[in-house]
């Protein structure tokens, strides 16, 4: 018996080492893709192909419904994309592209749009798919009685604010039929970013007729009648959601992949694990802790790209010591070395930021505060400056708390952060780490709250998606800013339709705002996850939206091949 | 005459269900309430137009006792109610989906944990204090202490990234896809039933009655599997209770490491939602598999230990 404990040793020693000289041994890696050979259309070869084109795609966790008007979540979202098609879509570096509307006309004013839907656009049931269709379903998406969490996506719609607020009935939505195919939505203001709107899942079309027979089971298989490249074949709660090529789709000729699985694994080790076992070709994420293991052993899997989120702290500037005081505000948010956290504690390749709206979206530039330039020395000495003006000395320090929801990375920052402060300033601070819901809920009060953790990931491809929740009452604005000057530039965005003036009036409210200090920016973000070399045909946005439709897979090297 | 105390105690075990459940139902549905936010409330604050719908289309707006009264009825017919959480899905459905999974996991880990622990404890007992005794005992010692998060991963890696044999994870309803969570949910029930069943059988062999039937001659092995395993087996009995209970409805951290749809998850993830309904699915469904399992022990045991009678007083 004793001779048991002998076979153990070895196992657990290879579990722990992996190979002889540390590199794994996994299954994933033994396969490699033959190279990409593009046909005259710039399509791949079908000799490049795999002859099994399954994708299996780590998705996070359970979607929480298959009911675009519902959904609000990433897995949710994720799937969404491949079952339905608004009017618009992204192509795979996250341009707006022409989804069921083939073309469209927007008026002088900008009030105006006028989508021109495809004559081959069906549902999958074979259904043609018609204006009519998208009437319905963006009436259903803002009426009340749907209860849907995202509905003021659809607030720049004329008379969809009246509707959301159950003053007027869903048939005053601005949005009408004129012909079988040609559909027309009005709006309340100029909204130039609402081409990327109609890619969201809030505006998709549902098939009336299902919704109608099947209620709240419209969303399952056999009952979901959907628009876009898949369909929904099956879906095993909390195991996976099983999508199957839809053969009714008015571009289906171009789908290459026949079936598309999601996977809501939920820990990140487990879904690495199943990467590595080659049963998943696109994790949702990796595991934080494993990141640099992950850049030594797997540097052409692992894929990090700019994320649209901005990652920062907030002042609740209802609530001394913060009321009218933008000194020591800016103190604070000087003596914050961002490269150091982003460097050494993070450590994932966010970047450091120095402003709200992360780049990357459209042609917009953040205004950068003055400070960006200077080196940490510099800062420093400002920050002791500024705070010593507002009063406070080693002798009598400055005593906050910073607030953040349980999680392992919220921690470590906050915990970075007072040490920075304790360092520069000499500011005594205290943590408090709370539940999800309970963070939330004091935050929103804005009673407790000091310094808190906060963070935004873009609704839409637009810097107002950033700027808008600091208006005046937002129910975002967790931080009790209220500018007068800023909320006037608001409207002014929200009226403006020439793009370079909106820019210029965006850069001016970002300016007001960061001048004012309600945040600490810390870094944006960044996706970072596994995807197997052999899938093709998606590219890196700062949306991080991926269309199953565009992908491929390759086939692997033959022994042939690798010798040629 | 002990067949009939036996059986009315056995009603009257039965009758104590029905408040327990009141009870639990009553404490759990106003702790859920009491915990600061609610099922919709999100990092994006709704308007509070979309909240007031929201909050009608589940009956929140109500006052508190009519809620609580609205959801003793649903009980009664078994209707557990939408989830906040998994909106396409009633939990009915959920725990119908999700149990079936835990049983099949739980129970086999159950049922291993019991063959191989009372094997191993037995044989363990009959070489008391031998180098083969001290082994055995050093593993279950092991098997108790070391984490299941630590086995998992562990199995994991050497199984299914390294030789390939199994799935590293996921649930396909096939054996495969069973193998790993079974032996790690096993892992720490074999050692605690082998290190109740080697004391207990050593308990056995050194009392007066099995001295008595050695002293007439029977074999030994008619000793050990006759007369001292069943009085023997009682603690194990009444530690398998609960645990079968526990095992059955999930765990989440195996859950989690095997990426598995059983009902554990819906414990941990229902309350951190404040998925109400959720949650009090899922606690009523486990006390009730607790109350009855403890009820079949308590059976149980006084068909294996005629010394245990219920009479009345």
């Amino acid at each position: 018996m004793a001779g048991q404990l002998l076979w153990l040793l070895p196992l657990l020693l290879l579990a722990c080492g992996g190979g002889e000289d540390g590199a794994p041994r996994d299954r994933s890696l033994s396969r490699q893709p033959v190279a990409l050979v593009l046909d005259a259309d710039g399509r791949p070869d079908p000799s490049v192909l795999a002859a099994e084109q399954v994708l299996h795609r780590g998705n996070g966790s359970e979607p929480q419904t298959l009911d675009p008007h519902l959904a609000e979540d990433v897995p949710s979202a994720n799937i969404l994309r491949d079952l339905f098609e608004g009017l618009t879509s992204e192509a795979p570096d996250g341009r707006i592209v022409p989804g069921v509307a083939e073309r469209w006309n927007i008026s002088r004013d900008g009030l105006t749009y006028t989508f021109y839907l495809r004559r081959d656009a069906r549902w999958s049931n074979g259904d043609p798919l018609l204006a009519e269709d998208f009437v319905w379903s963006l009436r259903r998406s803002a009426d009340p009685a749907t209860a849907s969490t995202l509905s003021n996506i659809l607030l720049p719609i004329a008379q969809a604010d009246a509707v959301l607020a159950g003053t007027e009935p869903p048939e005053a939505l601005g949005v009408s039929a004129l012909d079988e195919r040609i559909l027309q939505i009005r709006l309340a203001a100029p909204t130039p970013y609402l081409l990327s709107l109609l890619a969201h899942s809030s505006t998709y079309p549902v098939h009336r007729a299902s919704v109608e027979r099947f209620g709240d089971k419209y969303p399952r298989p056999g009952n979901l009648v959907s628009n876009g490249a898949f369909v929904l074949a099956d879906w095993v709660v909390r195991s996976k959601v099983t999508l199957q090529r839809n053969r009714e789709y008015w571009n289906d000729q171009a789908t290459l992949l026949e079936q598309v699985i999601y996977y809501p694994f939920e820990d990140q080790s487990t879904a690495l694990k199943q990467f590595r076992a080659g049963r998943l070709q696109w994790t949702h994420e990796v595991p934080n802790n494993q990141f640099q293991w992950l850049r030594e052993h797997y540097a052409k899997e692992l894929v990090i790209s700019p994320w649209m989120g901005s990652y920062f702290l907030g002042f609740n500037l209802l609530r001394e010591p913060f009321i009218a005081s933008p000194q020591l505000r800016e103190a604070l948010v000087l003596a914050v070395d961002r490269t150091l956290l982003t460097e050494k504690v993070t450590q994932f390749g966010e970047q450091p930021s120095f402003t709200l709206v992360p780049p990357g979206i459209g042609e917009y530039v953040s205004p950068l505060p003055e400070y960006a330039s200077w080196t940490q020395e510099e800062r420093n000495v400002a920050a002791q400056a500024l705070y010593a003006a507002a009063g406070y000395s080693e002798a009598d320090p400055l005593r906050i708390e910073i607030r953040y929801n349980t999680s392992e990375n919220h921690k470590k920052i906050a915990l970075a952060v007072a040490s920075m402060w304790k360092q520069v300033l000499g500011v005594e601070t205290t943590l408090i780490n709370e539940e999800w819901k309970v963070f939330l809920q004091n935050r929103q009060q804005k009673v407790l709250t000091q310094v808190f953790r906060a963070n935004w990931i873009g609704d839409y491809n637009d810097p107002f998606s950033f700027l808008e929740m600091f208006r005046t009452g937002h129910g975002q604005n967790d931080y009790g800013y209220s500018n007068s000057l800023y909320d006037s530039l608001l409207g002014q965005i929200a009226a403006e339709r020439i793009p370079a003036r909106r820019r210029r009036l965006m850069q001016e409210a970002e300016r007001v705002l960061l001048e004012e200090v309600p945040i600490i920016p810390i870094y944006t973000y960044v996706t970072k996850r596994l995807v197997d070399p052999h899938l093709r045909g998606w590219e890196s946005n700062v949306m991080d939206h991926h269309y199953s439709k565009n992908m491929y897979l390759l086939r692997s090297q033959s022994v042939t091949d690798a010798q040629l | 005459m002990r067949q009939q105390s036996l059986l009315r105690h056995a009603g009257q075990r039965l009758l104590g269900v029905l408040p327990t459940l009141l009870l639990l139902i009553t404490v759990v549905f106003f702790l859920m309430r009491i915990a600061p936010g609610g099922p919709f409330d999100s990092e994006k604050a709704l308007p509070p137009d979309i909240q007031a719908n929201l909050e009608a289309k589940y009956h929140l707006d109500e006052p508190l006792l009519q809620q609580y009264f609205r959801y003793l009825g649903q009980i009664l017919v078994l209707d557990f109610g939408p989830s906040f959480q998994y909106k396409d899905w009633t939990v009915n459905e959920l725990i119908a989906q999700g149990f079936p999974v835990s049983l099949t996991i739980g129970g086999f880990a159950m049922l291993l944990g019991f063959l191989v622990g009372v094997t191993v404890g037995v044989l363990s007992a009959l070489r008391q204090n031998t180098a083969a005794d001290y082994a055995t005992m050093g593993f279950a010692m092991l098997g108790v202490s070391i984490p299941n998060f630590v086995v998992a991963p562990v199995l994991i890696l050497l199984f299914a990234v390294y030789a390939g044999w199994l799935p590293a994870g996921g649930w396909d309803g096939g054996w495969r896809s069973a193998v790993l969570p079974v032996i790690t949910l096993a892992l720490p029930v074999i050692a605690y039933i082998a290190r109740l069943m080697r004391g207990s059988m050593i308990e056995m062999l050194h009392s007066n009655f099995i001295r008595t039937a050695r002293a007439k001659g029977l074999p030994e092995w008619h000793v050990i599997l006759r007369h001292a395993l069943k009085p023997a087996l009682l603690p194990v009995i009444s530690y398998m209770g609960p645990a079968t209970a526990a095992l059955i409805t999930g765990s989440v951290v195996i859950e989690r490491i095997f990426a598995i749809p059983g009902l554990g998850s819906y414990f941990v993830q229902g309350a951190l939602n404040r998925d109400y309904t959720l949650v009090m699915g899922v606690v009523i469904f486990y006390g009730f598999l607790i109350i009855m399992l403890n009820f079949i022990v308590d059976m149980l045991y006084s068909i294996l230990n005629p010394k245990i009678r219920y009479e009345e007083r």
